[in-house]
C-alpha cells in the first residue's frame, strides 16, 4: 500500500509537484496520467527516493519514504523511464548485479535469476549482451531486474514508451500477472489505452495536482459517455452527452461532418487536461 | 560491500582491452624514443610516466564513466535505489578505477624493464602506485558527480588534468622554473606522486612529506566523491 500526504516538490520556482494526497490499495494497478510535465515522473522520483520531496510524506507499506531508507528500499521494485541497463553485461549479469547490491546469497540469487529469466522468457537469451537486446526485451529484462529482490510494490515509469503494439502487450501480459500475484503496481503512461487496459483506478495529474481519480468507467461517465465531434477546416470539436438521444439530436442540428461515438478515456484527459490550456 | 563491488569491477574486465591497446601502443612508442635520449634519462622518466599514467587512466576511467553512467545512461539510479551507501559505492567505483590505473602502470613497468630502466621496484613502489591510481580515482569520481555535461567533463580535464600531465614533474625536474611557478605545482598531487616514485625507484629514501601529501589528498577527494554522491541523492 501507498499513503501520499501533502507531498510536494518545488524546483525554483516551479512547483513540479504541488501537495499529492492519494492512496494506492495494495494489490492495485494505479495509473497515474498527464501531460508531459505534469509532474508524474517526479512523485515517481520522490516515492522510490531518488529525488528529495520539499514537502510532506509518503508510506509505503507503512515505511515512511525519507526516514526509513532502507525498509523502503526493500520493499520497492522500480522500473525507469529510460533504458539503465548495463549494456556491457550479459542479461543474467544485469540480475546478478541487482542481486548483489541487495545483498541476496549466492545460492537464492542463481534461484531468483533462473526463475525470472523463465518469467520475462529471456532464459535462451541469458548471456547475451543486454546492449543487443530489443526495446521490449530491454524493457523485459528491466522489469525482471526490479522483480530480483521480490519487492511488494512495483513503479512503472511509462513501461511501454516506443515499443510495438505486439510487445506492448506483451508487458500489459506480464504487468497483469505479477498483479495477479499480489503485486502493487504505481505506472505512468501517456497512453490512455493501456490505463484502461490495465488499471483499476486512475489518477490524472496536471500542473503538479491531481484533478482527477477514479475507476476508468467512472470517469468517462463524468465527462459524458457520448461524444459528438464536428470536424471542421481541420479543426475538431467535442461536445459530451450522457445519453445517446441528447447526442444525436445535437448532431442532427449540425451542418458541418460529425462522428458520434463512445467516450473514452482519451476523452476525459483531453477535457480535463485541455480546458487548462492557456488559463 | 566491499568485496561484492569488487567482484563487480572484474565484471567489467572487457572495458579493460580498450586502454589496454592504448596503453601498449603509448608505451612502446614512448619507450623506443626514450631509448635514443640514452639510459639516465629513461630512469629519470619511467617513474614520471608511471605516475603520469596512473592519474590519466585512473581519472578518466571513474570520471568518464561515472558521469556517462549519471547524466547519460542514467544507470546511476540503479545504485541509488539499490541499498547501499554512497561510501560503499564511491569505494566501488575507485576501486574499479584502480584497477584499470594499477594494469595501465604494470604494463609501462614491463615495458621499462625490456628497455632496460633499472627500477627498485619494492613493495613501497607499488602502495604508492596504489595509491596514486585511488587518489585520481576518487578525484574522477568527484568531477563526474559534480560536471553536469560531458562537454564540461572534457573541460574539467583539459583544465586540471592536462596541466598536471606536463608540469608536474614528468619530464623535466620543477626546481628549473621560477619560483612563483614551483610552488604551485610543489602543491600538486601528481608532483609528489612523481617524486615518490623517482625516489623509491633509484633507492635513495622516501620522502615522508609527499607521502603525506599523497594520503591527504586521497582522503580529501574520496571523503568529496561521497559527499556528492549523498548530496545528489538528498537533492
Amino acid at each position: 500500500m501507498i499513503e501520499i500526504k501533502q507531498l510536494a516538490k518545488q524546483y525554483g520556482n516551479i512547483q513540479a509537484v504541488a501537495g499529492l494526497d492519494l492512496i494506492i490499495d495494495a494489490g492495485e494497478i494505479f495509473g497515474l496520467l498527464g501531460p508531459n510535465g505534469a509532474g508524474k515522473t517526479t512523485t515517481i522520483r520522490m516515492l522510490t527516493m531518488l529525488t528529495r520531496p520539499s514537502g510532506g510524506s509518503a508510506f509505503i507499506n507503512g515505511c515512511e519514504i525519507t526516514r526509513d531508507l532502507g525498509r523502503v528500499k526493500k520493499e520497492i521494485g522500480v522500473v525507469p523511464q529510460h533504458i539503465n541497463l548495463d549494456l556491457e553485461l550479459t542479461a543474467r549479469e544485469n540480475l546478478e548485479l541487482h542481486g548483489r547490491l541487495h545483498k541476496m546469497p549466492g545460492a537464492e540469487r542463481r534461484r531468483r535469476i533462473q526463475e525470472l529469466l523463465d518469467y520475462v522468457e529471456l532464459a535462451d537469451r541469458a548471456h547475451d549482451l543486454a546492449g543487443k537486446f530489443s526495446g521490449g526485451m530491454k524493457r523485459r529484462l528491466m522489469i525482471a531486474r526490479a522483480l530480483m529482490h521480490r519487492p511488494g510494490v512495483l513503479f512503472l515509469d511509462e513501461p511501454t514508451a516506443g515499443l510495438d503494439p505486439q510487445t506492448r502487450r506483451k508487458i500489459w501480459d506480464l504487468i497483469r500477472r505479477m498483479n495477479g500475484e499480489g503485486m502493487t503496481v504505481l505506472l505512468t503512461t501517456h497512453y490512455i489505452e493501456e490505463a484502461d487496459a490495465l488499471c483499476r483506478r486512475v489518477g490524472i495529474m496536471d500542473r503538479g495536482r491531481l484533478i482527477a481519480l477514479d475507476t476508468p468507467a467512472e470517469l468517462k461517465k463524468k465527462v459524458g459517455e457520448i461524444v459528438v465531434e464536428a470536424h471542421k477546416q481541420g479543426e475538431t470539436e467535442y461536445r459530451f452527452f450522457t445519453g445517446r438521444e441528447q447526442a444525436l439530436e445535437y448532431a442532427g442540428n449540425l451542418t458541418k461532418n460529425v462522428t458520434i461515438r463512445e467516450a473514452d478515456l482519451e476523452d476525459v484527459f483531453v477535457e480535463l487536461t485541455g480546458r487548462k490550456v492557456g488559463d | 560491500m566491499i568485496v561484492l563491488r569488487r567482484t563487480f569491477s572484474k565484471f567489467f574486465a572487457s572495458r579493460l582491452v580498450g586502454p589496454l591497446l592504448y596503453l601498449v601502443a603509448f608505451g612502446w612508442g614512448l619507450g623506443r624514443s626514450i631509448q635514443m635520449d640514452g639510459g639516465s634519462y629513461l630512469e629519470f622518466i619511467v617513474p614520471g610516466i608511471i605516475a603520469l599514467s596512473a592519474m590519466n587512466t585512473s581519472f578518466s576511467a571513474v570520471g568518464i564513466n561515472l558521469n556517462m553512467s549519471r547524466l547519460y545512461h542514467k544507470t546511476l539510479d540503479e545504485y541509488l535505489i539499490a541499498p547501499i551507501s554512497p561510501g560503499a559505492f564511491v569505494l566501488g567505483k575507485v576501486l574499479a578505477g584502480t584497477v584499470r590505473g594499477l594494469i595501465a602502470c604494470l604494463i609501462i613497468l614491463a615495458l621499462a624493464f625490456l628497455f632496460g630502466a633499472r627500477l627498485a621496484a619494492n613493495g613501497w613502489f607499488f602502495l604508492v602506485v596504489l595509491l596514486t591510481c585511488f587518489l585520481f580515482s576518487a578525484l574522477g569520481a568527484v568531477a563526474a558527480m559534480v560536471v553536469n555535461s560531458h562537454e564540461d567533463m572534457a573541460n574539467f580535464s583539459t583544465f586540471v588534468i592536462l596541466p598536471m600531465s606536463f608540469l608536474c614533474g614528468t619530464f623535466f625536474s620543477p626546481d628549473r622554473l621560477p619560483q612563483v611557478f614551483s610552488f604551485v605545482i610543489e602543491i600538486l598531487p601528481l608532483t609528489h606522486a612523481s617524486y615518490l616514485l623517482r625516489a623509491i625507484g633509484s633507492g635513495t629514501g622516501m620522502p615522508g612529506l609527499s607521502l603525506a601529501a599523497l594520503v591527504l589528498y586521497t582522503a580529501v577527494f574520496y571523503a568529496g566523491g561521497v559527499l556528492a554522491v549523498w548530496k545528489v541523492r538528498k537533492s
